[in-house]
């Protein structure tokens, strides 16, 4: 009976715990309160004030509680910033509700998805108590395909995919293409991306089929592609890029041109370049989850990050194409916003491309339009439920293949061959003994009896 | 009095391990929209060359540990005791550090053009092999190996040795003879607590394998990651079902007398 009651016990309190967090009324802040802002962003993607750079977060919270606290009724913010690796873990933990989180950095097909499954709110622009800073991204990235009319985003970084390579491994001639990914030439030496968009993409990009095709034949074979690469493969990599090429381990690989810039940063024996069938554009940007608590402070919080100084700053942390025209205005003078910001967009760019020191690297990550022959949107789509089933189990696929080698099959055999060799042994010498021990026994008893 | 004592461990096994326990068996035996579907376990064949490398790799990597962890223990059990401390806190000390850190740091020393092959001017490639996976395995896991049988043969009495030797057994008959079959239950107990963290390892073959490919571990992630947790699901429960067996086996071959077994599961 005890041992129910508690049963039930530990089933109540769990069950209350999980259902306990209740909503906190926006109208039920008062003064003094302090609001925890939730922000959740792509690991290494903001200015946070190490090696001397600007803190954004830590401004963000100073500027409002100075500035924009009254306005907000005497509240406090203090923002609690963590990180995500990749898109589907951002939207795995926003689905299973095990976070609340008022600002998210979402890129551009998972935009479509979120809103399409109602997972983000209407970026409330109005109800700013601080001055919009909307009017200072690029018109070019205003009205993407995503989100066409801007309701749920706003662009915080944007760029392209290319080819990093090594310019002391890599001969010129092999460069201008994605087949440089297939070139036997430098097998071993070759890196590929480790999540399946940017991996099929590579291949399908080469050879101008529709990254968003909803015809399986397509995919097939962009698999076809991808395994007779994987032998000449060194690895799959996220992160691990950086080390593998600032340290020379290998000498190709696809990746974004705002993380070329951090890697040529710490060895100018790489370069990069954009392959002549075209790549994947893409946008990240700033939205609101549905579930956030605080949607009027995430909206300052957006609205921040928009500021000069934050975008100027962010943009030389992150090596990232900004599309702030603070911080880059490729328009010179007839950029088409107010003219009272023309002086200050010429005094924030001047301080980027200080920053920046190399006009090069400048060329790189602006020079993202024009280029690239495909004959459809550059743009991932978000799937539809059948083509993203289809594409996980082909990239499952890929991940089995050529899996098995001769010598791992081979040893493991002998192995647990000898194990059971041994086993049987042992057994067969404890039955034997165990019977000795049993006649002696025996003996030793009719020993005794016949005395 | 003892049942007061044990309400924190079983609120925290039921909240934590009882619980989830029903959920992955919930989510295995369920399609998308929630109703019962025996096809996740039947869509499991695919995966049958992932579940054999990582059965394949731990097997490997757990005699490896063995095979260094046994003489290891030996020697640490008959030192002196006063060194016997020093060398199992130098046997714990790389514990101190992260398993992710440790794992990422021999990538960077290992890789092809990292620190070692820097320093001595060589081309040794290891880092997106198997052997690599290997090495982490038993990098990372010898210590549970080594404590467990340093544990049980530092209680086997003294006499038993000289007592072996009075009756006439060589060192090599002392060892095989007594010292082994009485430290079977560390044996065990080691094995155990290698082989089952090896084959769900996932963060290791990620690292050092270069992705190339996939043990269990990793497949059962990227299957959360892409929503499909009901396979997930029905690839950990089999998993877990797999090792329950196979340590059922061990356990039945090796102490068939089931007098002093080692610790299971």
């Amino acid at each position: 009976m005890k041992k129910i009651s508690a049963l039930i016990l530990i089933l109540v309190i769990s069950v209350s715990c999980f259902t306990s967090c209740g909503e906190p009324d926006i109208s039920k802040r008062r003064a003094g309160d302090v609001i925890t802002l939730n922000v959740y962003n792509w690991g290494e993607y903001i200015s946070d004030g190490s090696e001397d750079s600007y803190d954004t977060n830590k401004e963000f919270e100073n500027y409002f509680n100075t500035v924009l606290s009254e306005k907000y009724g005497g509240i406090k913010v203090k923002v609690n910033y963590t990180t995500y690796p990749t898109n589907e873990d951002m939207y795995s933990k926003l689905e299973s509700g095990s976070g609340s989180y008022d600002v998210i950095f979402p890129s551009d097909y998972m935009i479509e998805k979120l809103i399409a499954e109602d997972m983000i709110q209407p970026l409330n622009w109005k109800g700013l108590k601080s001055e919009s800073n909307f009017n200072t991204i690029d018109p070019d990235y205003i009205g993407n395909p995503y989100d066409p009319n801007d309701v749920y985003s706003v662009a915080y970084t944007y760029g392209r995919t290319g080819i990093i390579y090594n310019t002391t491994m890599v001969d010129e001639e092999d460069l201008g293409s994605w087949d440089i990914l297939w070139n036997e030439k430098y097998k071993g030496k070759i890196l590929q991306f480790n999540n399946p968009r940017d991996a099929f993409g590579s291949a399908m990009y080469w050879k101008n089929i529709d990254v968003n095709s909803t015809n399986k034949a397509d995919w097939d074979t962009a698999l076809k592609l991808l395994e007779e690469q994987k032998p000449l493969l060194q690895a799959y990599v996220n992160d691990e890029i950086f080390d593998k090429m600032v340290g020379g381990s290998a000498a190709v690989a696809p990746y974004f041109a705002g993380d070329f810039v951090t890697m040529y940063w710490d060895n100018e024996d790489l370069d990069f370049y954009y392959p002549e069938e075209g790549g994947n554009i893409f946008v990240d940007a700033m939205c609101i989850p549905t579930s956030s608590k605080n949607p009027d402070i995430a909206m300052e919080y957006i609205n921040f990050m928009l500021s000069p100084e934050a975008a100027v700053a962010n943009a030389l942390y992150l090596g990232y194409a900004s599309p702030s025209l603070y911080v880059y205005n490729k328009y010179g003078e007839d950029v088409p916003s107010p003219a009272v910001y023309k002086e200050e967009y010429e005094q924030y760019n001047a301080e980027y491309s200080e920053g920046m020191d190399d006009e090069y690297v400048l060329d790189i990550l602006y020079g993202v339009t024009g280029n690239g022959t495909y004959s459809y949107d550059p743009y991932y789509k978000n799937f539809t439920p059948e083509i993203q089933r289809h594409v996980n189990s082909l990239w499952e696929e890929l991940k089995v293949f050529g899996t098995a080698e001769p010598w791992v099959h081979i040893t493991s055999a002998v192995l647990v061959a000898a194990i059971l060799i041994l086993a049987t042994y042992t057994v067969i010498i404890k039955k034997r003994r165990s019977r000795d021990y049993r006649m002696r026994d025996k003996a030793l008893k009719k020993s005794k009896n016949t005395k | 009095m003892h049942s007061i004592a044990a309400a924190p461990h079983i609120f925290w096994a039921v909240l934590f391990v009882v619980l989830p326990l029903f959920i992955v068996v919930f989510y295995a035996f369920t399609d998308e929209s929630g109703s019962f579907s025996p096809w996740n376990i039947a869509a499991l064949a695919d995966y049958f060359p992932i579940f054999l490398i990582s059965l394949e790799l731990a097997v490997i990597a757990t005699c490896i540990c063995l095979l260094l962890g046994y003489p290891l223990a030996y020697a640490i059990a008959r030192a002196k005791p006063q060194h016997q401390k020093i060398f199992i806190m130098l046997l714990m000390l790389p514990m101190w550090t992260n398993l992710l850190i440790r794992t990422y740091s021999i990538m960077a020393i290992l890789d092809d053009r990292g620190f070692l092959n820097t320093l001595f001017d060589t081309h040794f490639h290891i880092i997106g092999t198997k052997g690599a996976v290997i090495f982490g395995m038993v990098y990372d896991f010898l210590p549970y190996m080594v404590l467990p049988i340093y544990t049980c043969i530092s209680k086997i009495d003294k006499h038993m040795w000289e007592a072996a030797s009075d009756l006439g057994c060589s060192p090599i008959k002392v060892m095989t003879r007594v010292i082994l079959p009485l430290s079977r239950s560390g044996i065990i107990s080691g094995v155990t607590m290698v082989l089952v963290p090896c084959i769900s390892t996932f963060y290791i073959s990620q690292k050092l394998g270069g992705g190339t490919f996939e043990l269990i571990g990793d497949t059962i992630e990227r299957q959360f990651l892409n929503g499909a947790r009901n396979i997930g699901a029905a690839i950990s429960l089999v998993m877990m079902i797999l090792i329950l067996i196979s340590l059922a086996v061990m356990n039945r071959f090796t102490d068939s007398d089931g007098e002093d077994g080692g610790i299971i599961v």
